[in-house]
């Protein structure tokens, strides 16, 4: 390797990426030990929306895709759940389907996206329009005669009733708030050691290059179509496994996952936490579902104007978001606290090492 | 026909283009050149603004699909194809402006480009040995988005060096350098020469000199003259069209 001294960021990166590990196990395990059962519940469809916000910090952050309509992939994934565990009846092979059907439908729309060179901007509207057709697609659903297998879609109405997850081979048993707390929190946890996993490899590199320079990529030899591909597909599975948990959070889905809103949400999440990191998604997420609930539970301002000044605030005050933000202030810290070396080139860390 | 003329060059040519024109709406930028460039030849293209010199560096990475006419390189035949298919057969390209990975560091920038299939070890034997080749060991780990002009041309071209290719396209390579740089880069340019083809297009003449012993004279889209170096910059046609004396 070259003989460079390893950029204080670096160290850094890497601690950050252990930290965060680490207080995601300690919430793990110390959040049913703390919480009574209403706090678990909430703190599990934190946790789903967390990992929706993980998918959308990928795409978007990492691979450069302006995929803004990711609730597409939340409710795919949040239906193949609902009608294949009605249909089966064992969770294990449903959960697969949550991730997999939203993969194949990704890869598909992607296809034509990526290879059809719809630029930027486009990708947007396109993906946005995608999960409103789905809104509407599915809230035309009403009626008997919309079903597959045992599994009514039920149209505006949702599907009620989801079967929750169980152990493997023992649809019989259920699993109860505290389980599904573990399953939830598990996969985030996991989720987020995966993505890390991928960006620190070489296709994770490549990834974060194309995002950089799609022309240099492609001259150095590298089809950009091709791993954009991969990468929506990739955040297109996380957001499909988020629908899956959510679905099983209130053990209901309805049409809304498709939403407007829903896409809008996530985009906040992101926005809030930091563009280009992976734990400032999912921080978002929590942020702004607790800043929601608390808005909706008084009654001085109207909650929506609420948050919507919240966001203002946001988007004016701290644009790169909340993580970016901590972390510049800890370098600058560590540099301040090693005054005998000459000024770390902050940016000098890995980017695909930046994700914390 | 512009047979090559570097004396002992190889029967097969590496590249050869024939009857290539790039037309936009009614204007063609490029309209029915001929080039053919040996193995380990070094070729210098000059012309003025807008003769079709990057436009036929777009073609022959493919970056462009020629309106008419074919590109062999060796026995394939690439005329139209992706850009990245093209730099595996071996090319590699320095663009007129630099097109860097400005977010990541130079050491990942060139890491991305020497990565492409090879082992990890391979690759880094590779980054290394082109950074201590280019000098830029001391800012490895700085923000290629930081750096100076000439700086980022030096990344770039220690990225097209690292993934290894056969035939090196340099546009510009000198342009917002620093004397000394300028001096750096000839001298590198001549060490590359002798393992690798390039096609190098410039306007700084000194440099020129340095470098080149065929030169191609582009204008208007055309090929206007292709000779040694010496008598390219003493014909008068050449100074007319840089000087803008030739009649449209």
């Amino acid at each position: 390797m070259t003989p460079s001294r390893p950029s204080p960021a670096v160290g850094l990166s890497l601690l950050g990426f252990l930290a965060t590990l680490a207080l995601g196990l300690a919430i793990l395990f110390g959040a049913p030990r703390t919480l009574d059962t209403f706090g678990l519940v909430q703190c599990t469809g934190f946790a789903a929306l967390a990992m929706f916000g993980l998918s959308q910090g990928f795409v978007w952050g990492f691979a450069g895709v302006m995929s803004f309509g990711q609730a597409a992939f939340l409710g795919l994934g949040g239906y193949a759940y609902a009608v294949s565990v009605i249909n089966l009846g064992d969770s294990t092979l449903p959960v697969l389907i949550a991730i997999v059907v939203p993969m194949l439908f990704a890869g598909l729309l992607g296809y034509f996206m990526f290879y059809g060179r719809i630029s930027d901007a486009y990708i947007g509207v396109i993906t946005l329009t995608v999960s409103v057709i789905l809104f509407q697609l599915v809230n035309a659903t009403s009626g008997s005669q919309y079903r597959i297998g045992a599994a009514e879609l039920g149209g505006f109405n949702g599907i009620p009733a989801i079967p929750a997850l169980n152990l493997p081979g023992h649809p019989d048993e259920p699993l109860d708030n505290d389980g599904l707390w573990y399953a939830a929190m598990g996969a985030l946890v996991l989720a987020y050691v995966l993505l890390r996993a991928v960006l620190a490899s070489r296709f994770g590199r490549v990834v974060v290059a194309i995002r950089e320079n799609e022309t240099r990529a492609q001259l150095i030899g590298y089809d950009p179509r091709l791993y954009k591909l991969l990468a929506f597909m990739i955040a297109a599975g996380v957001a499909g496994l988020a629908g899956c948990l959510y679905a099983n959070w209130g053990g209901f889905i309805s049409p809304t996952v498709f939403g407007l809103s829903m896409s809008a949400q996530v985009i906040i999440y992101v926005l809030v936490g930091g563009l280009g990191t992976l734990v400032g998604p999912m921080l978002g997420a929590v942020l702004i579902q607790w800043l929601i609930i608390a808005a909706g539970s008084q009654t001085v301002v109207d909650s929506n104007l609420g948050l919507g000044l919240v966001l203002v605030g946001f988007v004016l005050l701290v644009p790169q978001g909340l993580v970016p933000v901590v972390r510049g202030l800890l370098l600058r810290l560590i540099e301040r606290r090693t005054p005998s070396r000459p000024a770390p080139e902050a940016g000098g860390a890995l980017a695909t090492e930046r994700a914390r | 026909m512009s047979a090559p003329i570097t004396p002992g060059a190889p029967l097969r040519p590496l590249i050869e283009a024939r009857g290539v024109t790039m037309r936009f709406g009614g204007v063609a930028a490029v309209a029915g050149v001929d080039f053919t460039l040996g193995e380990v030849e070094l070729r210098c293209l000059i012309g003025p603004n807008g003769a079709g010199k990057s436009t036929f560096f777009k073609i022959l990475t493919g970056q462009l699909k020629p309106t008419e006419g074919t590109i062999r390189l060796r026995d394939t035949d690439i005329t139209g194809a992706e850009p990245h298919a093209i730099a595996r057969l071996g090319v590699g390209i320095k663009t007129q402006v630099p097109n860097v990975f400005n977010g990541l560091s130079v050491h990942e920038n060139v890491f991305v480009a020497a990565g492409r299939r090879k082992s990890l070890a391979r690759t880094r034997a590779i980054v290394d040995e082109t950074l201590t080749r280019l000098g830029l060991t001391g800012i490895a780990r700085s923000l290629v988005g930081q750096l100076a002009h000439g700086q980022r041309q030096w990344v770039e071209i220690a990225t097209v060096l690292a993934q290894e290719p056969e035939l090196i396209l340099l546009d510009e390579p000198a342009a917002g350098m620093t004397h000394d740089e300028v001096h750096r880069t000839a001298a590198l340019i001549r060490e590359i020469n002798r393992t690798h083809a390039l096609i190098v297009v410039e306007h700084d003449m000194p440099f020129i000199r340095m470098i080149a012993k065929t030169v191609t004279v582009f204008n208007q889209g055309r090929i206007l003259v292709e000779d040694s170096v010496d008598r390219v910059l003493a014909d008068s046609r050449v100074r007319d069209v840089y000087l803008g004396k030739q009649a449209a």
